[in-house]
């Protein structure tokens, strides 16, 4: 065995970017199984569409790249299959499925040379070419199982894959009797019509409760605000993500829906309802600590929170969109090298400076 | 205001208690606890002219003399520098190039000393015994002749740091018993046996540099050591001496970290422990000073760490400077030197060596051999750095070093610069936590390396633009003067001179300082 390194140090922690990223899939197993309870058949018919659409896709690319295949083995590909699938909403049709997932791969990270090089999440990127090419079916909700009146078994494996190939518009059930609007999407329609906040969260029969645990409309993965804080929680006591992210991100998105509620509570929502609502729990522990896209200084990463949560707020408060944590966390990594210039710690012995 | 701000930030967990950054790495201490076993006499010892940080020495001997041990056989060039001394009585074989503790594997002039068993001892440095009563400055120059360089592994020359400075009082002497490099042992050792030692050169550099606080900083991993030198201080009665027990973190033992760690200053970049009232010693130092004082010892011995896991018995050796290296490895059961590499210094920062007849010198702390399954476990293939920020994290001198190794290997050299290339210690921490087993500190080393070239490179060239102008400007002068002379000829030869010939005088005058004559002439 060469040796060719002989340059110090002679001794290594031992971390490695798999051990990291099979930490990160670990943390969203709870994510992940809360999925598979409120949308059956389908989020696992969708998960492993993803993941292996993923796998094929880097490994097609690393063939075009003359780059050794032993690459795939450190998960990266697999992980952003799996964040990809919980940020899809469960009537996404499988041909949409496979193209995000192709897109992920190519646009959201091979084109810029690969791992590491990639200047936005990949998942999210591919989120937000399927949501603005294709917006009336990435905005379809399938009402979950955990509710009483849901019209679809998809616990049965053959209705599920009905609903998969061809989606909700095939289904005998009806189009309206399946599919429900988020919270979010809800308040955003009463709120044009010019209905308060308080009744349309009222007329939804809002419950912070489900909203917590996660039983409500919405991507697979996002729904759960409990299950996302366990991974998240996992994520910061193995020391994979550190806290500046999710902090900044949450804390200002608290403090400024704390704010406007106090000022004008017809306008604008409770923060609780903020916090829990949407993807915003699945985008501050997962997608915005990407590391790869977000900064590598601690300030930095708090200056990239407060951004996230500043857009975030704004968005789904002013914008055309309902839901702006996936266009926050994207916008903000465009500003990550600048970011990482200017919030650099001071270092020892320039103190004085 | 700030320390209350930094009570806060430690108590929440925020920052560290010690000094920001760090890592905790295996410790890999085989030795650790075992007493200082006498290494016999090698029959050749080897002392290359340089074993300190500072200018290589020049022989003092030449092939034939017979030397004693602690005689002079070389002497320091230049201020930073100090002289080297026989490790044992015998004769010079040879004075010639020999292969030095360097990972490029470079030679250094090194005199060969034959041993012939007698270890007779030169007794012409006297001891001093009175040296409570000797002006400091008698015994910085004993610390000099002595040939005392920091026995940690920097090997810097001692005796500059012993100044009593107008402008820089020190106020506070730390002697650095911390030992952070794992696998290492010798301080623990050295701190064990030789506690009273110690203490006596601790009083030793608190008088020279008129200090009043004294701190010896060990971290918790050496309880043996602790207790050793707790008592050695009570003994002796001392006040104002406080033996201080730190978390174990590496890199703690680096000077300017443990000074943050025990004061919570900060020396600022470029300048010395002493521009904040601090003098830093490492604990071998210190009982090398007091044999030089008390004893009138030059520096031929020193502690050396011999362990690693191809190693049958790790052991703390006292041993003679310039005994090859391999003899110490067979001493302690190292059969072949076949899938085995050698590490001079610790795993975090030493150095791999090309082969093991290598002599031992002052700066060798450790002696390693570590199998091929453990290097290579260090060394994997590099990946993509995917930007985790680990690496600042763990970075002591608070640096971002994926940006930086970034820079360096795409030859943005100036960049890095601005990015503080220069603060980096080296450490190693980075690498160590790199979950893409990039390089970092090699990719550092290169930057500065390319660093010190252009700047070499600037200079040859400023210098050669600066003959050039000189040269261009003599031969314009001369011209000027020629011109001159040839139009005051002229003049004269013909007095009614055409006024464009004045004119051209006058130019050529203008582009040299007019002299006497010139002005003469215009007026």
């Amino acid at each position: 065995m060469p040796l060719i390194m002989l340059s110090s140090p002679h001794l290594h922690g031992g971390d490695s970017i798999r051990m990291q990223m099979l930490t990160v899939i670990l943390a969203l197993l709870p994510a992940t199984l809360v999925a598979v309870y409120l949308f059956g058949w389908l989020a696992v018919l969708m998960i492993c569409t993803t993941i292996a659409v993923c796998l094929l896709t880097e490994a097609v690319c690393l063939k075009l790249m003359g780059r050794p295949l032993s690459t795939l083995l450190d998960q990266s590909a697999a992980l952003t299959g799996l964040l990809l699938a919980l940020t899809l909403p469960a009537a996404t049709p499988w041909w949409m499925v496979v193209l995000g997932a192709v897109f992920a791969i190519v646009l959201g990270k091979q084109v810029y040379g690969g791992l590491g090089y990639n200047i936005f999440n990949p998942a999210l990127s591919a989120r937000v070419i399927l949501l603005i090419s294709f917006p009336l079916q990435m905005t379809t909700w399938i009402v979950p199982m955990s509710m009483p009146d849901a019209a679809l078994n998809l616990y049965d494996i053959s209705e599920a894959l009905t609903l998969f190939l061809h989606g909700p518009a095939a289904l005998a059930a009806g189009f309206d009797a399946v599919t429900m609007a988020t919270p979010l999407g809800h308040i955003k329609t009463e709120a044009t019509l010019g209905v308060p906040v308080a009744d349309a969260l009222a007329a939804y029969h809002y419950s912070y409760l489900d909203a917590f645990l996660g039983a409500e409309a919405g991507s697979l993965g996002e729904t759960s605000a409990l299950a996302l804080l366990i991974g998240g929680i996992f994520l910061l006591a193995r020391h994979t993500i550190t806290w500046h992210i999710p902090v900044a991100y949450l804390g200002t998105m608290a403090l400024l829906a704390g704010i406007f509620h106090a000022i004008d509570p017809t306008h604008f929502a409770p923060p609780l309802f903020h916090l829990f609502a949407g993807g915003l729990m699945l985008c501050a522990f997962f997608m915005a600590t990407d590391p790869v896209s977000s900064p590598v200084t601690r300030l930095g990463q708090i200056v990239f929170g407060i951004g996230c949560g500043v857009l975030t707020w704004s968005i789904r408060s002013f914008g055309g969109y309902p839901e702006g944590a996936m266009f926050a966390v994207l916008l903000m990594n465009c500003a990550v090298p600048l970011i990482d210039h200017y919030c650099r710690p001071t270092v020892y012995g320039h103190g004085s400076d | 205001m700030p320390a209350m701000l930094r009570t806060l930030a430690q108590r929440l967990g925020l920052m560290s208690d010690t000094f920001p950054g760090g890592i905790h790495p295996e410790e890999h201490k085989l030795s650790a606890g075992l007493p200082i076993e006498m290494n016999a006499l090698a029959p050749i010892h080897i002392l290359p002219m340089k074993q300190h940080i500072g200018e290589a020495c020049s022989p003092l001997v030449s092939v034939g003399d017979r030397v004693l041990r602690g005689q002079k056989i070389a002497k320091a060039e230049g201020y930073l520098s100090v002289p080297v001394h026989a490790p044992t009585s015998g004769t010079v074989v040879k004075i010639e190039e020999h292969a030095i503790a360097h990972p490029s594997g470079m030679g250094m002039p090194s005199i060969f000393i034959e041993s012939d068993g007698d270890d007779a001892a030169d007794a012409s440095l006297q001891p001093l015994t009175d040296w409570i009563n000797c002006d400091p400055t008698m015994l910085r120059e004993r610390a000099r002749v002595c040939g005392l360089a920091g026995l940690g592994g920097a090997v810097f020359p001692t005796f500059i740091k012993l100044v009593k400075d107008q402008r820089y009082p020190i106020d506070t002497v730390i002697l650095n018993g911390i030992e952070c490099e794992p696998f290492l042992t010798n301080d623990h050792a050295l701190m064990q046996a030789h506690a009273d030692e110690i203490v006596v050169g601790l009083a030793m550099l608190r008088h020279m540099v008129g200090a009043t606080a004294a701190l010896i900083a060990i971290e918790e991993n050496k309880p043996e050591a602790i207790a050793a030198l707790q008592q050695a201080v009570a003994d002796a009665a001392m006040d104002q001496v406080q033996v201080v027990v730190l978390p174990v973190r590496y890199p703690q033992g680096s000077e300017k970290q443990l000074i943050y760690s025990l004061t919570g200053k900060e020396v600022p970049a470029g300048k010395l422990p002493m521009h904040v009232g601090v003098l830093c010693q490492n604990v071998g130092t210190t009982k090398a000073l007091h044999d030089a004082i008390l004893l009138g010892r030059p520096l031929t011995e020193r502690i050396v760490t011999v362990s690693g896991d191809a190693l049958p018995t790790p052991a703390n050796l006292c041993v003679r400077l310039g005994t090859p290296m391999r003899s110490l490895l067979e001493r302690q059961g190292l059969k072949s030197m076949e899938g085995v590499e050698l590490i001079h210094g610790g795993p975090m920062m030493g150095e791999r060596l090309r082969h093991p007849d290598i002599p031992v010198v002052k700066s060798t702390n450790g002696i390693l051999a570590l199998s091929h399954g453990f290097m290579s476990a260090a060394h994997s293939v590099e990946q993509p750095c995917i930007r985790c920020g680990h690496c600042s994290e763990a970075c002591p001198v608070s640096l971002v070093p994926n940006l930086l190794a970034d820079q360096c290997r795409a030859d943005q050299f100036d960049k890095a610069e601005s990015y503080n290339l220069f603060d980096c210690i080296e450490c190693g921490c980075c690498s160590y936590v790199c979950p893409s087993n990039i390089p970092l500190v090699h990719y550092f080393r290169y930057g500065k390396g390319q660093l010190a070239l252009q700047r070499r490179e600037q200079a040859f060239a400023e210098a050669s633009r600066q003959r050039s102008e000189s040269r261009m400007a003599r031969i314009e002068r001369e011209k000027a003067e020629k011109a001159a002379r040839r139009s005051r000829v002229r003049k004269a030869h013909a007095p009614a001179a055409s006024d464009a010939k004045t004119a051209d005088a006058k130019v050529a005058a203008d582009t040299k300082p007019a002299t006497g004559t010139d002005s003469k002439e215009h007026s």
